[in-house]
């Protein structure tokens, strides 16, 4: 009997924009157990929290992730808020909405892409990554940056929006609305999509329970988990968010939930931009973090993140600590591989939506 | 440049950096600047590639993965580094674990700064790698009509 081959899948890999590596175990074509090794994009930033001041640290907690960049900062400021006890003024509530969601929408977009890409669906990336643009438009016109644009801070936002701001918000969003009534069929209703992703990598509903599975990972399983719905900040409790729910846990049912998670953040960035309060859009902080320890959560695109703090009475911060969304879901993904076929590899590793650098920082 | 006769291919990897800039070197790829109409190709596999756009400030685990990619490269080649991480360290040089730029692992040829690097800035960068890579090609032909033909250039 012949003995098991080992295949090493990564850290270089074309379908992998960031460096993860896994041991495959594979009998014929059949993976047997999968090994992930990580810590190639560690960077140790938790630590520089010593070293910056917790106004400057913004910019670090930013720079976890250049995909999910404003919720991470507006996780950090968020803790950071709940340690000073500062009261965020509405509109900046509502703005970090704007942007959360909309950072969501860009994530999504881009994640449909880099799955089309591993199914080999070369054209469908494409559009993808074209309809991306349009938020990044919107992004580099209210706040000047494209992917990483520093709009939180402790105590509201950076940036206000104009009548000239949201009207490009509207205009685009429509566009990106009717674009993406012509991609999403070819994601849910195409025969070669579907049979490349029904079925293949299945996860019960006690299995992502057990596993501790977060985000949109969960919610294709069928879990009620999304943090939007219990948050204390943002707007979301105003504007009446459900969180969007599939039942069948295999690959297909994780696209699914993305597509109706973008027309829902296209909904809910319409209904926060028309119920938008006047007023201020940040307070000043006062004095330093005060000694004890506070956590928080936000609903990031890959899922639920936590973050923790404690403060000393100085400027710098003692901890910070983050949980990341991938690294909840990364035993499920061990789960999911073993027994699957070599060819869904590839598959099966992007519909987790794996950030790489979130969960190493 | 007279010495393309073909377009270059580019293999692109992540030295430890936030994604920020990787994604924008994908969103150079695709249709907004879709440099693939000129035929440069995002290549998974270092033999194939001309130019190694690199980001991030390489941690230690990160460093022979990086030397690797970089040696399995054909001559000639030129390496852009992508972003303000891979060009001195940037926001997470005083971290325990980062070199703090991509010339402490690798010897780089164009720095491409910015967090994240913009499109426009790093497709600029290629162009300028191009014309580093005619020079390093022109020199590996002149030594080939020497005779030595095993030495590295650049």
């Amino acid at each position: 009997m012949l003995k098991n081959t080992v295949l090493p899948f990564g850290p270089q890999h074309p379908v992998l924009p960031e460096p993860v590596h896994l041991d495959l175990e594979l009998k014929d074509e059949k993976v047997v157990k999968a090994v992930p090794s990580i810590g190639y994009v560690h960077r140790g930033l938790e630590k520089l929290v010593e070293k910056r001041d917790f106004q400057q640290y913004v910019y670090v907690a930013e720079r976890v992730c250049g995909i999910c960049s404003f919720g991470h900062s507006w996780g950090y400021s968020k803790v950071v808020e709940k340690l000073m006890k500062i009261e965020v003024p509405k509109r900046a509530e509502y703005l970090r909405t704007i942007w959360h969601e909309l950072s969501r929408i860009h994530s999504h977009l881009l994640w449909l892409g880099l799955a089309a890409d591993a199914m080999g669906f070369e054209s469908l990336f494409m559009q993808s990554w074209r309809l991306r643009e349009l938020v990044l438009d919107i992004f580099e016109a209210t706040t000047g940056g494209r992917v990483i644009f520093s709009a939180c801070k402790v105590g509201g936002v950076r940036r206000d929006l104009n009548a000239g701001q949201v009207k490009l918000f509207k205009d685009n969003l429509a566009l990106l609305r009717k674009d993406l009534q012509t991609i999403a069929p070819t994601f849910l209703k195409d025969k070669t999509v579907a049979l490349r992703l029904k079925g293949v990598g299945v996860l019960t509903a006690e299995d992502a329970h057990a596993f501790g599975c977060v985000g949109p990972m969960a919610r294709a399983s069928g879990l009620m988990e999304d943090y939007r719905l219990y948050d204390e900040g943002g707007a979301y409790k105003e504007l009446g968010f459900k969180p969007v729910l599939e039942r069948a846990g295999d690959c297909y049912a994780r696209v699914a939930v993305r597509i109706g998670e973008l027309y829902q953040s296209l909904n809910l960035i319409g209904a926060a931009l028309d119920n938008l309060p006047e007023g201020e859009i940040a307070v000043r902080p006062m004095g330093f973090p005060a000694v004890g320890e506070c956590f928080t959560r936000v609903e990031q695109p890959r899922g639920e993140a936590i973050y923790y703090v404690k403060g000393n009475g100085t400027k710098n911060l003692e901890r910070f600590k983050l949980r990341t969304p991938t690294n909840a879901n990364i035993p499920a993904l061990v789960k999911m591989l073993a027994g699957c076929d070599l060819a869904d590899v590839p598959n099966i590793i992007l519909t987790i939506d794996p950030c790489i650098s979130c969960t190493e920082r | 440049m007279s010495y393309f006769t073909k377009s270059p291919w580019l293999i692109h990897y992540d030295g430890s950096s936030c994604n920020g800039c990787d994604i924008e070197v994908l969103a150079c790829l695709t249709p907004l600047y879709d440099v693939e109409r000129f035929g440069i190709v995002n290549t998974g596999n270092p033999k194939h590639a001309d130019i190694f756009l690199v980001t991030g400030g390489v941690n230690t685990q990160n460093l022979p993965v990086v030397r690797q990619i970089y040696e399995q490269m054909p001559e000639p080649h030129v390496v852009v580094a992508v972003g303000t991480c891979a060009c001195s360290g940037g926001v997470f040089r005083e971290c325990y674990n980062m070199l703090g730029g991509m010339d402490r692992a690798i010897p780089v040829d164009v720095y491409v700064p910015g967090c994240a690097a913009r499109p426009e800035s790093i497709i600029d960068g290629v162009v300028k790698a191009l014309g580093i890579l005619e020079e390093k090609a022109k020199k590996l032909a002149e030594k080939k009509a020497e005779g030595g033909t095993n030495g590295a250039v650049g």
